[in-house]
């Protein structure tokens, strides 16, 4: 009897272990995480009601305002414009970031590779940037005035281009992203490569495999699940692009303040007092940020992950 | 990044909203307590912290604490978040543009009560900024900023270029100055900064805002900012005038290696060029901003700020004390002048001793701070909206892509007039018209 007892306490106890090691973090994640979402749903339903000159005491109220937030944010052709631009700045940048990545860990999978440590460090270091900070340098970097490039050009009486001027300025923003991503995707890939056993090499040049087709025939499908994981964060992040060009908007007549999507929720939030609508556009921006992956992640499952099930 | 950024601000706001929640609401008039009285105070100006130190030594019955703040839009977004939490300094220091939003948010108290017999001690533009042509008075004016025209004696003298007097002459002057180099402009015009727009439209006749009884009226499309903003499209499509933005990188080397003859500019210009064009020292000289008819004696103003006091403070009396002994006091404008290099608002200030020196960049130009006084008191009176902040980023958005697209200015006015009406419509507040 007394023994039932105990083992049933001890079992209460077990089951009640998990739950107070979770609870950290789940209190942590419903107030930083759920509870502002939550709130940025419920700003987005809401509007600010003036009446007359606004001037006085409780001129300002704030009224439930339906869906109008979304529909003022989906009419938006501002917003759509830096959608589309956004989607384009992620179909350059994602293949050209991935396809570098995934290049320099092959070359330094390869066996006996030259100073591999150091160039390892060096494509890595440039990761280690804040991306703002980054972003300031570059913008050094292109300004006519300003920039080594076009002083090189202009003492050889060279044609100089303007970098930052209206078609460049996308390449540049790229260009920013690239120098700051390869490194991240390039050490997760070759971190994936160094787990793949080394038998497999062995059976394969033994059969006559030349380097070459190892990294085509063995060492790149076998990668497909961190190829999957990268490109998805890649997509994550080029949806969320803000902090590159809105360093460069200053230097520049070519960004406007509603560039990307991020953009505009920061001038809605911060530049033009409207939280609601800023509120609003930030859901639309998850929505199609988690549509996006998923679906990303459906089409490639079956191929990354098939022969796992 | 952006997304924990977004979390924390969103964290931020929920944290906000709660203490609101739980605080405001209560539509009574502060009680006034009596006794020592403590007061906060948010500034940007550099050495404020000097004149607080006066104040305090002076009024041991009235302690006023200091909180350094980032000056211009910024500091209006962390007022309107404090008075939403409940919890806004008792004084902060305001631009004059963005008074009316904070009136509209009800962070800025009327102290009319008190003020309005200091009003004869102001220009009588600088005052209507701060009442916004009401009979109420929101801050106390702090700086004013009048604009004039700055530019390079060295090298007009080697251009063979004479001082434009009015805007005809400064079109013909850019224009000469690109027949002889291909190098030079004699200025730029800037799309990122809508300060310095507005100051040239007041200066043509503009008035953005205006009060009839009841409602607003928005005319940001009129006659004199069309006017204003086709005299420098047309200069930038000539390609006589530079189409560049400015404060950056790019901006600061053409000043300092003089591929910049000239900058129309307010009268704070001095120190700006002396932090960004330092090797320029003593080739500058100041004249009045060109005319547009030739004869005429006006200007408008870039910037400038002023000293609110809050609707929440519970110190109302005490806090207009202050705020008038900072922006009137003999002693304490002269250390404005001294210690926080503004140009003060008040009257006697102007004539002060500390302004009878020139700035040290300008050492060449003896009556440049008498000069100054004539040119302020010349400058158009204007009325801020409720909205300027959209109406300055219209700006910013639409400008750029005039400039870059090469389309007329008056298009990017005509956009500026639409978001700005647009904006107050969807907010809800009574336009005319």
């Amino acid at each position: 009897m007394s023994t039932a007892t105990t083992r049933a306490g001890r079992r209460g106890r077990r089951t009640a272990a998990p739950y107070a090691f979770l609870a950290p973090a789940v209190i942590l994640f419903v107030l930083f995480v759920l509870v502002p979402i939550g709130y940025a749903a419920y700003l987005s339903l809401r509007k600010v009601r003036v009446s007359g000159l606004g001037l006085g005491r409780g001129a300002r109220t704030e009224v439930f305002a339906g869906l109008e937030n979304y529909r003022a944010a989906v009419t938006d052709s501002e917003l759509w414009s830096g959608g589309l631009r956004v989607l384009g700045y992620g179909a350059l940048l994602v293949p050209i970031m991935l396809g570098l990545a995934l290049l320099f860990a092959l070359l330094l999978d390869r066996p006996r590779a030259r100073l591999g440590r150091f160039a390892r460090t060096s494509i890595f270091l440039p990761y280690a940037v804040p991306a703002i900070i980054a972003s300031l340098l570059w913008g050094f970097l292109y300004l006519p005035a300003t920039s080594p490039l076009n002083y090189l050009l202009a003492r050889f009486g060279l044609p100089e281009p303007d970098l930052l001027g209206g078609g460049a300025v996308f390449f540049a923003v790229v260009n920013i992203a690239l120098w700051g991503g390869v490194g991240f995707n390039m050490i997760v890939l070759y971190t994936a490569l160094r787990a793949i056993p080394a038998e497999l090499y062995e059976s394969a040049r033994l059969d006559g495999c030349s380097e070459v087709q190892i990294a085509f025939r063995i060492k790149i499908p076998l990668l497909a699940p961190a190829l999957v994981m990268t490109t998805v964060f890649s997509m994550i992040a080029t949806l969320q692009v803000f902090v590159e060009p809105m360093a460069l908007r200053p230097l520049t007549n070519s960004i406007s303040s509603t560039w990307t999507p991020l953009m505009k929720v920061y001038r809605d939030a911060f530049a033009t007092d409207d939280r609601y609508a800023a509120a609003a556009t930030s859901v639309l921006i998850a929505a199609v940020t988690l549509v996006l992956s998923f679906g990303f992640l459906r089409l490639v499952q079956n191929r990354a992950f098939g022969q796992e099930r | 990044m952006s997304r924990s950024l977004g979390a924390k601000v969103l964290a931020l706001v929920v944290g906000a909203s709660l203490v609101a929640a739980c605080t405001s609401n209560s539509d009574d008039e502060p009680e006034e307590p009596t006794g020592p009285v403590e007061l906060t105070f948010w500034s940007w100006a550099p050495n404020m912290e000097k004149l607080v130190d006066r104040w305090n030594a002076d009024n041991p019955g009235t302690k006023v604490t200091l909180s350094k703040q980032a000056g211009g839009a910024d500091i209006v977004t962390k007022l309107l978040t404090a008075a939403k939490a409940g919890n806004p300094p008792d004084l902060a220091q305001v631009e004059y543009q963005s008074l009316p939003t904070l009136v509209s948010n009800d962070v800025l108290a009327d102290i009319a009560e008190q003020a309005k017999p200091l009003k004869d001690r102001f220009a009588e533009g600088t005052w209507q900024q701060v009442t916004l042509g009401t009979e109420a008075v929101y801050a106390l004016p702090q700086d004013a900023a009048p604009m004039m025209l700055y530019y390079r004696t060295d090298l007009f003298q080697q251009f063979g270029l004479t001082v434009p007097k009015t805007w005809e002459e400064f079109a013909q002057t850019a224009r000469t100055l690109r027949g002889k180099s291909r190098k030079h402009h004699l200025t730029t015009f800037s799309a990122a900064d809508p300060g310095w727009f507005a100051g040239l439209a007041q200066q043509a006749g503009a008035n953005w805002w205006g009060i009839d009884g009841e409602s607003w009226r928005v005319s940001v499309d009129d006659a004199a900012t069309r006017k204003v903003a086709d005299y420098w499209g047309g200069l930038v499509t000539e390609g006589v005038v530079d189409g560049k933005p400015m404060y950056t990188p790019e901006w600061n080397k053409a000043l300092n290696d003089g591929s910049l003859l000239a900058w129309p500019s307010a009268v704070w210009a001095p120190g700006v060029l002396t932090g960004n064009a330092p090797d320029t020292k003593g080739r500058w000289a100041m004249a009045p901003l060109p005319q547009w008819s030739a004869g005429e004696n006006r200007t408008g103003n870039w910037g400038g700020s002023s000293t609110g006091v809050t609707a929440a403070s519970k110190h109302r009396t005490a806090a207009v004390k202050f705020a008038s002994w900072l922006n009137t006091d003999a002693t304490a404008t002269a250390m404005l002048v001294r210690e926080c290099a503004v140009y003060p608002a008040a009257r006697d200030a102007q004539a002060g001793p500390g302004l009878a020196q020139p700035p040290d960049f300008f050492a060449n130009q003896a009556d440049f701070y008498p000069m100054v006084k004539q040119i302020a008191e010349t400058a158009a009176g204007v009325t801020w909206g409720p909205n300027v902040n959209v109406t300055y980023q219209a700006y910013q958005d639409e400008f750029a892509k005039a400039i870059t697209a090469r389309t007329p200015f008056s298009g990017a006015i005509e956009a500026m007039q639409s978001a700005t009406v647009a904006d107050m419509k969807k907010n809800g507040f009574t336009i005319a018209g």
